[in-house]
């Protein structure tokens, strides 16, 4: 990063928040503005939203825009498109596909959603069903999928299909954006055992999508799926809090609230403490260390450590409670819920079950941690070389 | 920023060179075999060596230039024992160029300093603290050890425990109470009034001695009360220690990883089956945050209140760390694993003695408690 560079981008910020008051102008506005000087992500090419520069000069950009008074609220509103769908777009996709679907993603006016997990295809993702079969210019598609965030308010869905069941799972797949408008599509809300309903199952009947909106090559699909993976779970794992907050940090205040000092109690609490703050360390070196462009291990494990962490703290804050423990204020009245917030303790429990199945399970990260980190061998594949179809399911 | 936002982790040029040549000596100079001679040893010490080590100022690193040392900090001396850790490397370091050196940097008057520092850091003095009690436990801050004014000096009575290297000591510094509080006092180690026996002890790899001194002529190392000092010099300790420990827990992984990739059953290597590579996953998991606990506590040995912090939880996590990965890297290796011939034993023992030195892991969350207000 030079010197020069951080020059650029410091006097373009300037320019924004200066011809665009962040107070005083509408958001969607301002972003398509920031969108149009390529300070939505710094490392897209001019022209795309970006400027060509290295990633983590976006990082500057959020933080001066942010004190600026300008909202990054986006990022959120819209997070599967802003995080992935644009990483898929600018590895993938063509000129014209991007100038068609990036800026409207940043601005919010369009908000993206993604379909890849099925009932049957869960950690094996790759071994989903939803069929397309080309018909002219156009691809039928046909199946169900599921654990879809924000596909009822979503105007595009990446969606990963079967186009050729003959070939190995792999090479068998196809990438395409679906208008979520489209007829065919049924969105139901899929509620929780929190009582909400935060994801929704897909339905597609018949759903045709143009040959224009296909991402990459016919049986390209697993490729341009790993580049959406692999962004998200670096917006899952990769984030720095401060110390004392979230999930630990409620701990602390009910544990103070409580009166309580129980010498067993309270070593469980240290002990939880002392775990979380390791796991926010090693997000902190990992993040400088990354910034400094020297990979390592420790940036693969915070997703894996988190999971097993609010799991513990959230369990314990509910044990603290004593017999409130026993009661859910909430309500277990089925619901939307607007966005995410702190939840209380109980509701907080019974979330973070889904933190070790959520975006990679567990067990798929330790597999991930032992092959891709330590170099372990990889499990015999029995499905590899198969034809799809062919393979056992149930 | 105290809370870790700011530190530098990326390792300087000094750093990665110190690293460098602390790995290729200690392989080539020590190596295993030579660890296991010296754990079978009488005095599990080896004094060409450590002159050797005294001689690339290994001793010295962290003592300013006009005391004789190489003028580095904490985190240059965390890389050697890092370093060492990885090598269950025996011998009186921790004990002499890091518990007592920082404990006499800490407590002694100018003109003490100027007169015994550069001793310890050429290696030509090696000394320890003399500090645990069996009836305190690791509470340093109530001696039973009594120091009394004796011809213009000081005479120190008292039987202290646990005194690491304690047998190779030219100097003891020993904590006892006093008319004038918790004082540090030096004590010749061939003293006619001590006596020095060592313990039999779960790490043959590091020493420790029994210590009896009655009425021992000593020298008072600056006057009034030493609790701060202490408190400091054992969070700079552990937090070297957690160093240590995190070298030895990486070690344990590796050699962990390095079986599971070579030894077949069933047809395959073991590694490719969950069972095994999720214990070994688990182990990067563990060592990494031992990793980032422990570089933590040594770049803040600076602020004393994120000291109290950062020290007990460094030397928490990486206490458990350490015993957990040695203790599966055993069951990795299954019955060869538990045989004397195999080195995997020296990680163990060296795992659960190192987490009970300076505090047992549920002691160090005590004193993170009490840092905390919980």
């Amino acid at each position: 990063m030079t010197d020069a560079d951080y020059a650029r981008v410091d006097a373009l910020v300037d320019e924004l928040v200066t011809e665009l008051p962040p107070v005083d102008t509408p958001q969607e506005e301002f972003w398509g503005s920031q969108y149009d000087r390529g300070l939505a992500w710094a490392w897209h090419p001019e022209g795309y939203g970006g400027l060509g520069l290295e990633r983590r000069h976006q990082t500057r950009i959020d933080r001066r825009l942010e004190e600026a008074g300008a909202s990054i609220e986006n990022r959120y509103t819209n997070l599967l498109g802003i995080a992935m769908g644009a990483g898929v777009l600018d590895a993938h996709a063509s000129d014209e596909q991007k100038r068609r679907w990036l800026r409207p993603m940043f601005t919010t006016e369009e908000i993206w959603c993604q379909l890849f997990s099925e009932p049957g295809a869960g950690s094996d993702v790759a071994g989903l069903s939803t069929r397309a079969i080309r018909d002219g210019d156009e691809w039928v598609v046909n199946g169900q999928k599921v654990w879809t965030t924000l596909a009822h308010l979503a105007k595009w869905g990446m969606v990963v299909t079967r186009t050729d069941p003959d070939a190995p799972k792999h090479l068998g797949m196809t990438y395409f954006i679906v208008d979520m408008e489209s007829p065919g599509v049924e969105v139901r809300p899929l509620y929780q055992i929190t009582g909400e309903a935060e994801f929704n199952e897909v339905f597609f009947n018949d759903v045709r999508i143009p040959d224009d909106n296909r991402i990459d090559v016919v049986g390209a699909g697993w490729r341009v799926a790993l580049t959406t993976l692999m962004n998200e779970r670096v917006a899952i794992g990769g984030s720095a809090i401060p110390r004392e907050s979230g999930y630990i940090g409620q701990a602390v205040e009910v544990w103070r609230e409580s009166g309580e000092d129980d010498p067993v109690l309270r070593d469980q609490l240290l002990h939880l403490w002392a775990e979380a703050e390791a796991a926010r360390l090693t997000s902190l070196r990992a993040n400088e260390l990354a910034s400094a462009g020297i990979p390592g291990p420790e940036g693969s494990t915070g997703k894996l450590a988190w999971a097993n962490l609010n799991k513990e703290i959230t369990s314990f804050t509910v044990e603290l409670l004593g017999l409130d423990g026993t009661l859910y204020p909430e309500g277990y009245e089925l619901s939307r819920p607007e966005r995410f917030r702190t939840h209380a303790p109980q509701k907080a429990y019974l979330r973070t079950r889904a933190n070790s199945i959520e975006g990679g399970t567990s067990e798929i990260m330790l597999n991930i941690l032992g092959e891709r980190v330590l170099g372990l061998p990889g499990e015999p594949r029995v499905d590899k070389d198969l034809p799809w179809a062919e393979v056992p399911r149930g | 920023m105290a809370d870790g936002g700011a530190v530098s982790y990326a390792p300087t040029e000094d750093q990665q060179l110190i690293r460098a040549t602390a790995r290729r000596f200690l392989y080539e100079r020590l190596g295993i075999d030579k660890v296991r001679e010296l754990m079978m040893s009488e005095t599990g010490f080896d004094r060409v060596l450590w002159k050797e080590m005294a001689e690339l100022g290994w001793t010295g690193l962290a003592v300013p230039e006009d005391l004789g040392g190489a003028g580095l900090g904490l985190v240059e001396l965390s890389v050697l024992l890092e370093e060492m850790g990885r090598l269950v490397t025996p011998g009186p370091f921790l004990a002499s160029a890091v518990l007592a050196t920082t404990l006499m940097r800490e407590v002694a008057t100018t003109e003490q300093q100027q007169e015994m520092i550069p001793a310890l850091a050429s290696g030509d003095t090696i000394a320890t603290l003399a500090v645990f009690e069996t009836a305190r436990g690791w509470d340093f801050e109530r001696p039973d050890t009594t120091a009394s004014r004796a011809n213009g000096g000081w005479t120190v009575t008292g039987a202290k425990r646990s005194v690491l290297d304690g047998h190779l000591a030219d100097l003891l510094l020993v904590t006892a109470a006093s008319d004038d509080g918790v004082g540090v006092f030096a004590v010749a180690g061939d003293s006619d009034a001590v006596e020095i026996a060592q313990e039999p002890v779960l790490d043959p790899t590091r020493r420790q001695a029994a210590v009896a001194l009655d009425r021992a002529s000593a020298v008072r190392l600056g006057s009034g009360d030493g609790t701060a000092a202490l408190r400091h010099a054992l969070r700079v300790a552990t937090s070297a220690l957690a160093a240590e420990q995190v070298g030895g827990a990486h070690a344990a992984m590796d050699m962990a990883v390095e079986y599971a990739k070579t030894r077949y059953q069933f047809g395959r290597p073991i590694g490719s089956y969950q069972a095994i590579k999720h214990r070994c996953a688990n182990m990067l998991m563990k060592v990494e945050h031992a990793r980032s606990a422990a570089y933590h506590a040594v770049r803040v040995s600076g602020d004393e209140a994120e000291m109290a912090v950062a020290a007990p939880l460094a030397g928490s996590i990486a206490s458990e760390a350490f015993v957990w990965v040695a203790g599966e890297n055993i069951q990795v290796h299954g019955g060869i694993g538990f045989t004397w011939e195999h080195d995997a034993h020296l990680y163990l023992k060296r795992a659960k003695a190192s987490s009970l030195l300076l505090g047992s892991p549920r002691h160090h969350r005590d004193m993170l408690g009490e840092a905390l207000g919980i």
